[in-house]
């Protein structure tokens, strides 16, 4: 009876601690979350707040109202920054999705001369900092007049052009899959590119999606290299720089709120398209960062 | 420190044998350290025993080869016409014929320029109506510029020329065997099968070489000319000063205050501290929220990883400037503080530089631990669970197991994680530019730093402000060598840097 008891005691303690525990985690994680999404709140809150432009001491609004995308949609040049970052967001997406699959491929599958050399080269390159060559990228586009007006074409290229160096994912991903497969259409008589259109692209299918996703993401949060780009060009800013540049001294009085309207009109679409693609974006991070 | 051998190793109760593993393991780190940089003469050696038998090689098939070849050395695709490779040595006829009027008419004048970068930049001159009117003569930038694309186009036609005699030879001595050489039909073919790899790879190395390797070249020998605000073409010139830039920022006295160097130290003080601390506070945090999210029996994993992955999704320059404004002196932070009543006058978050440097590396925890609480979660479910299993029939403890088990796992599989972050932070221009643009400003520092610049937003200010492009680009430079010099030496030391064959 006795011992009964004890073990009873014990296996109640023991449950007790496991609550306490858990208890302790729900509460940490829920003020993790509460931390995590008070600014989102802040931002639905100022874009739809009515009764001044500025920034104000108080959150929740005092009146509702849609005037701050009026104004976004009517007044400024939000809309062609739009169009700018979803024009280079879409041919970006296609371009180097293709860049990078090629040298992802080429680099996993195909063993030649130079392959190491080469991957060792595109290491070191990637040390340097990607600004420096900018500033040197900045004059070669303007010489053939990529620049400020014509900034749109010249951020696809900059933005495709280097994306060869960013392979890793999609090989770590390319080396997962057994080469005997390869190998067995090669002694059937399929050449490189046939199996690599009908073999391993079918095959490929999350990091496709995964690269595509990523290619179209990046130029929306783009401000280093689109700033210089685009310097001094209105029009032809894309949303991060224009955006930017009503929270200054001289905007942010006026354009407080709309800043707040038109970073949210940005955030949703790209939030809902990550969200919905969240499975491709694990498996490409997770692999990525366990292979290195 | 003292040796012991693995009798008296073993001996060891385990808590002191882990110190006595921690020990060696830092007594050997010079060592390493020093093993990883002594390799880099013997690298610098195979690199030019490399070029050296590129020479050799060259010589070589001179030497032995036939007439045709000897004379592919002058005239490109001279051999190819008469081995019946006429695709060939049509197209690389047409590249030496571009390659000597392009030289002839352009190439040579602008190498030539490129040695004093330009002598006359504006001339003002009377018109017809007697007006004085500017006429911009050398434009060094120009001259520059053009000089780089002329070296790699000279390099580029190099290695057509050695790929056609190589190839000449190869045809030759097939021929020599009695092997009929590839036509060019095949030769389209084979770029669809043995040769893929270059159909594939053409067109993204073309974009690496024009887009990364020359602009990285021309802001290399940027850092050795005086381009600066004061020498902006096409109004003025700017020339070569050799390694005057490098001493300026290097040494502390040289003609005035050496405020200059002083920034930099301290710049690079702060950007090596900025990467450290906020790559493993991310790593150890994120990894403990995956943790708290996985735990058994706890509920709604979903909803949570949900709420936190949001961060990564949201553009940052969106929630890290709308944060910013959130801390700003008059935001709204302070505002409900005060209203509180839990503070008199406002906290300077973002303008009192010990404050500024805490807030950016907290806030820099909210932009990274969704992302480190998503890998881990992979890695962590990938954990053999037997290993927890028998861990508690031994009775070991939940902290015990984690240092036991999670965390060797851990470490041992995101070891090149760690390194990527690490360097990656080093260049982490978005969180501090969009938080606080390197605010607070400070008259000690030159080149218009602040306090919580990194050397990546300070190239940035550099540049866009200052137009100070050579300071800009010896910055540019000393990143590179801190960075590869950091990664030389981790690849070195680290136990176990993974081949990468062995995932096959």
């Amino acid at each position: 009876m006795a011992e009964n008891n004890t073990s009873d005691v014990k296996y109640r303690s023991k449950s007790g601690r496991e609550r306490f525990t858990r208890t302790m985690i729900y509460i940490f994680l829920t003020l993790l979350c509460v931390i995590w999404l008070i600014p989102f709140f802040y931002l639905v809150f100022q874009a739809f707040r009515g009764e001044s432009q500025n920034m104000v001491t108080y959150v929740i609004p005092k009146q509702w109202s849609m005037n701050n995308f009026r104004i976004l949609f009517n007044e400024t040049n939000f809309l062609h920054w739009y169009k700018n970052t979803l024009i280079i967001a879409l041919f970006n997406a296609v371009l180097q999705t293709v860049i990078v699959l090629s040298v992802a491929y080429a680099l996993s599958r195909m063993r030649f001369k130079g392959r190491k050399l080469l991957m060792n080269v595109m290491l070191v390159l990637g040390m340097f900092p990607g600004f420096l060559s900018m500033i040197a990228t900045y004059f070669l586009l303007k010489l053939v007049g990529l620049t400020s007006e014509n900034s749109v074409p010249g951020l696809i290229l900059v933005y495709a052009a280097s994306s060869g160096m960013g392979y890793y994912i999609a090989k770590g991903f390319f080396d997962t899959i057994p080469r005997s497969l390869d190998e067995a259409a090669r002694i059937d008589g399929a050449s490189r590119s046939r199996v690599f259109f009908r073999i391993i692209m079918p095959m490929a299918k999350p990091i496709i999606i995964y690269t595509i996703m990523m290619a179209f993401i990046a130029p929306w949060g783009d401000f280093m290299y689109a700033s210089l780009i685009t310097f001094g060009h209105e029009e032809a800013y894309n949303v991060a720089v224009g955006l930017y540049k009503w929270l200054d001294k001289e905007h942010i009085n006026n354009y407080f709120t709309v800043f707040c309207a038109g970073g949210l009109f940005v955030s949703v679409p790209v939030t809902v398209l990550f969200m919905a693609l969240q499975r491709y974006y694990v498996e490409g991070v997770t692999g990525g960062a366990v292979k290195g | 420190m003292t040796r012991l051998d693995e009798l008296d190793y073993l001996g060891l109760p385990p808590a002191k044998q882990r110190l006595y593993n921690i020990k060696v393991f830092f007594a050997d780190l010079p060592k390493k350290c020093g093993s990883a940089l002594k390799k880099i003469p013997s690298a610098i050696g195979h690199g030019f025993a490399g070029i050296g038998g590129f020479f050799k090689d060259i010589g070589h098939t001179f030497a032995d080869g036939d007439v045709k070849t000897k004379l592919s050395f002058f005239i490109m695709g001279f051999g190819q016409f008469f081995r019946r490779q006429i695709g060939r040595g049509i197209i690389f006829l047409i590249m030496e014929a571009v390659f000597i009027v392009f030289m002839a008419m352009f190439g040579f004048g602008y190498l030539a320029d490129m040695r004093n970068l330009g002598t006359v930049a504006v001339e003002k001159t009377l018109n017809d109506y007697g007006l004085e009117v500017t006429v911009y003569k050398d434009n060094s930038l120009k001259i520059l510029l053009y000089g780089v694309l002329t070296i790699f186009f000279v390099v580029g036609f190099l290695w057509t020329w050695y790929l056609n005699i190589k190839q000449n030879y190869t045809a030759q001595k097939l021929i020599e065997e009695g092997i009929r050489p590839k036509a060019f039909k095949d030769d389209l073919k084979s770029l669809g099968d043995e040769q893929y790899y270059k159909t594939l790879l053409a067109v993204p190395l073309l974009g690496i070489t024009v887009f990364t390797v020359i602009p990285i070249f021309f802001m290399i020998l940027v850092a050795f000319t005086n381009y600066d605000y004061a020498h902006l073409p096409p109004e003025s010139l700017f020339s070569w000063v050799g390694f005057e830039n490098f001493q300026t920022i290097l040494t502390t006295d040289i003609s005035g205050s050496g405020k200059f160097a002083y920034t930099f130290r301290e710049i690079l003080i702060w950007t090596l501290i900025w990467a450290l601390v906020a790559t493993f506070s991310n790593y150890f945090l994120g990894m403990f929220v995956a943790i708290c999210i996985n735990r058994k029996g706890i509920k709604f994993k979903k909803v949570f990883r949900t709420i936190l992955v949001m961060t990564i999704a949201v553009p940052q320059f969106v929630s890290l400037l709308l944060v910013s404004k959130m801390f700003a002196n008059e935001g709204i932070v302070n505002s409900i503080l005060l209203k509180l009543g839990a503070i008199t006058e406002n906290i300077g978050w973002m303008t009192t530089p010990t404050m500024a440097k805490i807030m950016v590396l907290v806030i820099n925890l909210w932009v990274g631990i969704p992302y480190l609480m998503l890998i881990t979660t992979g890695v962590l479910m990938n954990i053999p669970a037997d290993l927890y299993e028998s861990a508690k029939i031994d009775g070991a403890s939940g902290i015990k197991q984690f240092t036991k088990i999670t965390l060797p796992y851990m470490l041992f599989v995101t070891g090149p994680y760690l390194l990527t972050s690490f360097t990656a932070n080093i260049n982490n221009f978005n969180v501090i530019y969009l938080l606080t643009a390197g605010a607070p400003k400070t008259m000690e520092y030159d080149g218009g730093a602040g306090k919580t610049d990194l050397l990546i937003t300070w190239l940035y200010t550099l540049t866009i402000t200052n137009n100070d492009y050579k300071m800009a680009a010896v910055i540019g430079i000393l990143v590179f060598l801190v960075i590869a010099v950091i990664s030389l030496v981790v690849y070195n030391v680290s136990p176990a840097m993974k081949n990468e064959e062995d995932f096959q």
